[in-house]
């Protein structure tokens, strides 16, 4: 092994790849039943890069040259930077040494376009076959669908990937044919319909025939990039809704645009990350997802942004003060996963711990809850609650003033006095 | 108040509630080890640990808590955390009673401390299935060393048994001066001499040729796919703490 080649090559084709936020190891059940190398269950996190990402999978480009030439993405045509591909053999001999030593969960392979979709495609392909077969790989897999690859090799993918995804890029099919002209949005909405067909066909074959091979276990799911384009919060919330509730995704990634390349149709170089805006968008996908809202709950067209300074239950509540006080010890987990202040488990917990006895603020600060934040809005087993008929702009300010949130670095109402 | 001292085994412990019960008593102090000066003027009992009354005990916890409780009670027992004997007892005791099951009262300050400690354990056991980091020695066995706040190691065997079933390994815990060994048939406890080994030179010396390659493709690969522009350091340490970076590849 020629050990300078395969770093610049692994410096160069990660470096392209990391743009790419999806990290998911989980919701796989793939187990070592043929005495082989892995498994892939829950997910683990093995490290965190300094911007405090996780490093779940090998996370890599098979190659980045590329025939397409979209804004957004380093890799584009015109930009001149160093080019590398890797062999079939060199991406397995990494994934299965890494793996070894516990350094990943398993692969993360996407790639610049070359040739064509289906050329493109059917080299991932037989990474992901190579390593299943040759190597009775167990571990995760996670390949990108190549937009306009034919059902074929989607199907072959499906085969060997515990889960494949095709990044949107941008949430509106406009903001698309503005970055990316060489793309077009029902390419990358076909193989998501197909797998999604697939994947509902398998699971029935398999309910039949207990024999019958697992396909794709960990599902499908998609990346947006956040501030490249106009669009607003409500536009990317509908947007994933849409994706969620129509091609069944795992997992809607948002990624906040880090300006790397200079075009007119895009912000500036010097233009900060949008991290506080993504922060809030995962935290709007989460209420979709677990805690029972709808998406027009959280954004709508009077409120087509989401409020930067709170997250977005609370705004929420805020908002709709008519809901509240909830009392804890009778309402519906429904209602109490409402509560901003009250996460999943709390909520969970609380549910249990009533049936034993009434809960007072003192038990509810040590099962979890962020009492600080729930005090405005619910009930318990006791006297203390608040009793002033408060706004919802009060509370907020109440509970602003209080909390250092880790975004606002200087207070507005603090003086300067020297 | 009578002050119990025990071995700091499970069974130790289950003897001592049953000798609580046996002899009635209603204010007691669960400690590990022996006597210790200054505690002339309080009343205090020696458990001799004994498996048949272990058994009862044991048995009397299985009809009143699910399977998974009781083993969590053992979980939080392993964990070895100081002076957390009380919580334990105080758990018991409670469950005993109780006329239900009582593993759900996150209301009651032992219910709610004994799964603290569970999480606690659970976090270990799951940062050590991450921050795990194989280096290949020259006789294909894969060894790490590791420093778990909590003593996690037994934990650990289902998990890693599980995933590399073709490789022999050795997770040793350096605080604890004990390790797991997979020989790629069983698993077992061992304990290394390594006053032999003598400088940490020697050490390299015995792993494969390509060990150093693969360390230094890992670094390479952490260091590329960070975004400085996104650069977030106490987000970093609070995922990865300090104590941690020792034994990572990539943080040394």
């Amino acid at each position: 092994m020629n050990a300078e080649r395969i770093t610049e090559k692994l410096n160069i084709l990660a470096d392209a790849a990391k743009y790419d936020v999806s990290c998911s190891s989980s919701g796989s059940k793939r187990k070592n039943e043929n005495k082989g190398l892995g498994n892939a269950s829950n997910g683990i996190c093995h490290s965190y890069t300094e911007d405090g990402r996780c490093v779940s999978l090998l996370k890599i480009l098979l190659t980045n040259h590329c025939i397409f030439d979209c804004a957004y993405c380093v890799s584009r045509k015109n930009n001149d930077i160093k080019r590398a591909a890797f062999t079939v053999q060199e991406v397995v001999d990494l994934t299965i040494n890494f793996y070894r030593r516990n350094y990943i969960e398993g692969l993360f392979l996407s790639s610049g376009i070359f040739k064509d979709a289906d050329y493109t495609m059917e080299r991932l392909v037989r990474v992901a076959k190579k390593l299943r077969t040759e190597h009775k790989f167990n571990g995760y897999i996670h390949l990108k669908s190549i937009p306009g690859a034919s059902d074929e090799l989607m199907r072959e993918a499906g085969l060997y990937a515990d889960r494949l995804s095709i990044n949107l890029e941008i949430p509106t099919e406009e903001g698309l044919k503005l970055l990316a002209p060489d793309k077009n949005r029902q390419d990358m909405i076909d193989p998501m319909q197909f797998l999604k067909d697939e994947i509902i066909l398998r699971k029935d074959e398999k309910k039949l025939f207990k024999k019958a091979p697992i396909f794709a276990p960990a599902g499908q799911s998609t990346q947006v990039i956040v501030g490249a384009t106009p669009e607003t919060d409500q536009q990317v919330l509908q947007s994933a809704n849409h994706f969620y509730k129509n091609f069944n995704l795992k997992r809607v990634y948002y990624s906040g645009y880090v300006p790397v390349l200079v075009d007119k149709r895009l912000p500036a170089l010097n233009t900060s990350v949008p991290m506080v805006r993504e922060n809030r968008l995962y935290q709007a996908d989460w209420l979709m997802r677990f805690y029972g809202f709808n998406v027009n709950e959280i954004v709508s067209n009077q409120q087509p942004l989401l409020d930067l300074d709170i997250d977005p239950k609370l705004g929420w509540a805020i908002r709709n003060m008519q809901a509240f006080p909830v009392d804890i010890n009778k309402a519906d987990l429904q209602l109490i996963l409402r509560v901003p202040g009250v996460g999943l488990l709390s909520a969970q917990k609380i549910v249990s711990a009533r049936k034993f006895g009434k809960l007072n603020w003192e038990q509810l600060k040590k099962i979890g809850v962020a009492v600080n934040r729930a005090r405005y809005f619910i009930t318990c087993n006791s006297n203390a609650f608040e009793r002033r008929d408060l706004t919802g702009f009060n509370i907020k300010q109440f509970i602003l003033a209080e909390s250092q949130s880790k975004y606002i670095k200087n207070k507005p109402n603090q003086l300067n006095l020297f | 108040m009578t002050t119990l001292f025990y071995d700091g085994t499970f069974e130790g412990m289950l003897t001592a509630i049953f000798e609580i019960y046996d002899r009635k008593l209603t204010q007691v102090k669960l400690q590990k080890g022996g006597l210790v000066a200054g505690a002339m003027f309080e009343e205090t009992l020696t458990v001799v640990t004994n498996e048949a009354y272990a058994g009862r005990v044991l048995k009397g916890l299985r009809q009143k808590l699910s399977p998974g409780g009781v083993q969590r009670l053992y979980i939080a027992h392993m964990a070895e955390m100081e002076n957390e004997e009380n919580n334990l007892v105080g758990y018991i005791r409670y469950v005993f009673d109780s006329t239900q099951n009582i593993e759900d009262d996150y209301g009651n300050r032992f219910v709610m401390r004994i799964s603290e400690i569970i999480r606690m354990m659970r976090r270990e056991k799951h940062r050590m299935e991450a921050f795990v980091r194989f280096k290949k020695l020259k006789d294909g066995i894969y060894y790490a060393a590791v420093e778990p706040d909590f003593n996690v190691l037994p934990l650990l065997i289902r998990h890693f048994r599980n995933r590399y079933t073709d490789q022999k390994w050795m997770i040793y815990d350096l605080k604890r001066s004990y390790g797991i060994y997979y020989d790629m048939h069983d698993t077992q406890f061992i304990t290394l001499d390594f006053s032999a080994v003598g400088n940490p030179g020697e050490i390299i010396s015995v792993y494969t040729e390509d060990e150093s390659i693969y360390q230094h493709l890992w670094k390479n690969y952490f260091h590329s796919v960070n975004i400085p522009a996104r650069k977030n350091t106490r987000l970093h340490v609070r995922h990865i703490p300090k104590r941690y970076w020792k034994h990572l590849t990539e943080k040394i």
